[in-house]
């Protein structure tokens, strides 16, 4: 169970806080969370009975949101990120773990009990053009809630209330905009009316999923705006989903970066961002293109993309594109395949069959969790040809400049029955901590102690 | 359109040796609506040279993406082209269809938005080369077929052990990169890349925009980058043109447009982009105008917030800066030639007062 966050520095952070010394009360505690997705399979998985496995979407977050905070969950797609803002409404079921909204888990909740609850919780989706419903005019659809939660007596009440949340979002006049149909507004009048609805019901925590980045440079401002405005107005708590650091940067208190279903970087926006520690956050700073010329700095940028989240790396999950992984972060055989394939790439076309003629089989490379490999020399090659072929790499790699660190996970390699042997180090998966003296929890073994080497 | 040089006259800059691929004269782009006509490009030019980018940006609806299109004439049926493209001094907008057809591929290239839905997901990698290759350059063998093909790909990136992999079996990075690969493989002179990295993640994008970064090293490919994301066109491009509501309103030098932005545009859009230095937000009044009915004089003045009297009434000429930048502004042309303030009128130079209320919700 890893300690909470930093109080302190999160509360410097709100200012409308600086001056109540008392602490937050917690609105939703998250407790090792999981959201795994079955996989259906192909027709051939299911002939040969091959289980086709799961997705873990959300695989372990522990989570906690006090009562005015603004929370940044901040990853690239597949993360993970959306479906945590899902489910912490009810909208995805966990499959284990819980989320507890002011003391009561909610996690394994069934619609009928959650239904109550909406009223409180709402979500803002990403797609203001499709959230809308074509066929509702802005007076149904903003109102819809009422009706849903049977909030309003009469018509004029109802009316009211709709002319109240239109008011509140910017639409004015109302009556300029209650008989309007979506396709009459434009992208970020649609989205002002989606959170009109949003808060029509008066909720108390509003997941907002990129609530902006389907908007146009010149209205994101507007909108983030508005939403610190009703933030204010109406004492909300917002989860917002984004991929967008720098918008996360100005609109959020606290900030947890996700990767793979899982948190890496969890912290105050403010240490987050001044001093990233996680490799990952790190990359995604640095990724971040600079509209001022003069500010813009050499990129160095890991290697690959996020991987498949069907079949994750072992141990951390951010290794394989890590520069700075260690013996322990979880090297594979994937790892080795990926490794041939980039030298590959930067070699002339007879060069690279050739040395790929070494290997019998390269798709055996490919199987996930293979911490004892064992290579089939190719025809015509024996086992102490590739053995000296990955000799040689190995020592290459390690006297390159930036080193390979995929060669420190490999513990024995030898020649063995007409094969070639190789062992990895065993992985351990990095716990998220909290480092000492910093209000910052993060999760790599650079940080943990066990990383000396 | 004339532009008025406040440079000495006749003396190129240095980055003006090279004759252009591409040179864009006056290009008009009409949709016909039950409305009557919108022009959405409304008289742009502008030249590319070999090996250059030239980033497009500006919001959605300023015709930015309508302009990347009908360059290549691939506007829609309903549309109207008028002035000139030259590519090589080959007048684009007369050619027939067919004509034209020819010349998509070896010269003319397009980089789409989607890499996921672009590639015909029931053929091998190899397959959309061979496709490619045999298509525009008949004659080719098979070995300088998968040569050429490997070649391109290694250019982006791609393992060639993966060239017999179908479209699934990439991720969505490595498909745009196929995507890249594919148009380039036919080596035109020319490309257009209409929001190539909008769909894609974070690192991922500035993976694509360092290889289209690389782009203008290895190859000499001509390259407009059309995006709403001021931060990749000051890393990717060599010059930037700022668009509004069909117009361009000010291009030049992309580091010297991000760091002195001249017209009261680009000034407004730069304050308004969330960056990590953002300590404030910033934005525009009102929104983009009506392009079937756009405002009279400055499309911008009815947001602009040093708007003077004359702006709403009068065009403002392109001028050309000492920097190089060109301007479509008075305040720029009057201090490039204070004779132009004359066209204004007499009390054209008082500000136009506070422009009139704009409801917060009148937005794009």
């Amino acid at each position: 169970m890893p300690t909470k966050p930093d109080t302190d520095a999160a509360t410097v952070a709100m200012d409308k806080r600086a001056e109540d010394p008392v602490e937050p009360e917690t609105l939703v505690e998250i407790e090792n969370l999981e959201v795994h997705f079955g996989l259906r399979g192909g027709l051939l998985s299911r002939m040969t009975g091959r289980g086709a496995g799961a997705v873990k979407a959300v695989d372990g977050v522990n989570l906690t949101l006090r009562k005015g905070e603004v929370l940044g969950l901040v990853g690239e797609s597949g993360s993970g990120k959306t479906t945590l803002g899902r489910t912490l409404l009810g909208l995805n079921s966990p499959t284990s773990g819980a989320i507890r909204y002011r003391g009561e888990d909610i996690a394994q909740y069934g619609e009928r009990q959650l239904r109550p609850l909406r009223r409180k919780l709402q979500m803002v989706f990403q797609d203001p053009h499709a959230s809308l419903n074509p066929a509702m005019d802005i007076r149904t659809a903003v109102g819809h809630p009422l009706i849903i939660h049977n909030l309003v007596q009469d018509e004029a009440d109802y009316e009211a209330k709709v002319v109240d949340a239109l008011e509140r979002v910017g639409l004015t006049p109302p009556e300029r905009y209650l008989t309007k149909y979506p396709s009459d507004l434009s992208g970020g009048q649609k989205q002002r009316a989606v959170l009109a609805r949003a808060i029509i019901a008066e909720p108390e925590l509003l997941v907002a999923d990129e609530p902006i980045s389907m908007l146009d440079m010149s209205v994101r401002a507007k909108i983030l705006q508005l939403m610190l405005d009703l933030k204010r107005d109406l004492d909300l708590t917002y989860v917002y989903v984004t991929h967008d650091l720098a918008s996360a940067k100005f609109f959020c208190d606290n900030i947890a970066i996700m990767y793979l279903g899982r948190i890496v970087e969890y912290g105050p926006t403010e240490e987050v961002f001044a001093d990233p520690k996680h490799p990952y956050t790190k990359a995604l700073l640095a990724a971040i293109p600079e509209p001022d010329p003069n500010k813009a700095v050499p990129r160095d940028l890991p290697r690959g993309e996020i991987p498949d989240a069907a079949r994750p790396p072992l141990g951390c999950s951010f290794h394989p594109r890590c520069p700075v992984a260690l013996a322990g972060c979880g090297w594979e055989a994937r790892d080795l395949r990926a490794l041939l394939e980039r030298r590959w790439l930067e070699m002339p076309v007879e060069e690279y069959a050739k040395e790929k003629a070494l290997f019998a089989d390269l798709t055996a490379l490919g199987e996930p969790e293979v911490t004892r490999l064992s290579i089939a020399p190719g025809r015509g090659h024996t086992q102490e040809e590739v053995l000296e072929y990955l000799r040689n790499l190995r020592e290459e790699g390690s006297a390159a400049q930036p080193r390979e660190p995929f060669w420190s996970g490999v513990v024995a390699m030898q020649a063995e029955g007409g094969h070639v042997v190789l062992e990895f180090e065993q992985s351990r998966d990095p716990r998220l901590r909290l480092l000492p003296e910093t209000g910052v929890q993060v999760a790599c073994h650079l940080y943990d102690g066990t990383g000396d080497e | 359109m004339t532009t008025t040089d406040a440079a000495a006259p006749a003396v190129p800059a240095a980055d003006d040796a090279r004759e252009p691929v591409l040179s864009v004269r006056d290009m008009r782009v009409w949709y016909g609506t039950e409305r009557g006509p919108v022009r959405a490009v409304d008289g742009v030019s502008f030249d590319v040279r070999p090996g250059e980018t030239l980033g497009l940006v500006g919001e959605s609806g300023c015709g930015k993406s309508t302009l990347g299109r009908g360059v290549l004439g691939l506007t829609p049926p309903g549309s109207a082209v008028d002035g000139e493209v030259l590519l090589r001094g080959t007048n684009l907008v007369e050619l027939t269809p067919k004509e034209l057809q020819k010349r998509r591929g070896p010269e003319l290239g397009l980089i789409f938005q989607e890499p996921m839905t672009r590639l015909n997901p029931l053929m091998k990698i190899s397959e959309q080369f061979e496709e490619t290759l045999r298509t525009h350059e008949k004659g080719l063998s098979k070995q300088e077929i998968r040569e050429r093909s490997l070649e391109a790909l290694r250019g982006m990136g791609i393992p060639p052990s993966r060239y017999e992999n179908y479209p699934h079996e990439f991720s969505g990075g490595m498909r745009q990169r196929i995507m890249i690969a594919l148009a380039l493989v036919l080596r035109p002179a020319f490309v257009v890349a209409d929001e190539p990295t909008t769909a894609l993640d974070v690192l991922v994008e500035a993976q694509i925009i360092k290889i289209l970064a690389d782009l203008r090293k290895n190859f000499d490919t001509a390259l407009v980058l059309i995006t709403h994301n001021l931060g990749i066109v000051a890393e990717a491009c060599d010059r930037v043109a700022v668009m509004y509501a069909g117009h361009i309103v000010e291009q030049g030098d992309s580091r010297e447009v991000f760091a002195n932005p001249q017209h009261p545009y680009t000034k407004e859009l730069l304050r308004s982009t969330i960056s990590l230095s953002t300590t404030g937000l910033h934005y525009i009044p009102g929104s983009p105008p009506d392009l079937g009915n756009p405002p009279e004089g400055c499309r911008f003045h009815p947001r602009c917030p040093v708007a003077m009297r004359g702006c709403a009434v009068v065009e403002p000429p392109e001028v050309r800066l000492r920097s190089g930048v060109r301007s479509t502004c008075w305040h720029q042309a009057i201090e490039v030639d204070p004779s132009l303030a004359d066209e204004l009128g007499t009390d054209g130079r008082e500000p136009l007062a506070a422009v009139k209320e704009i409801s917060v919700a009148d937005e794009a």
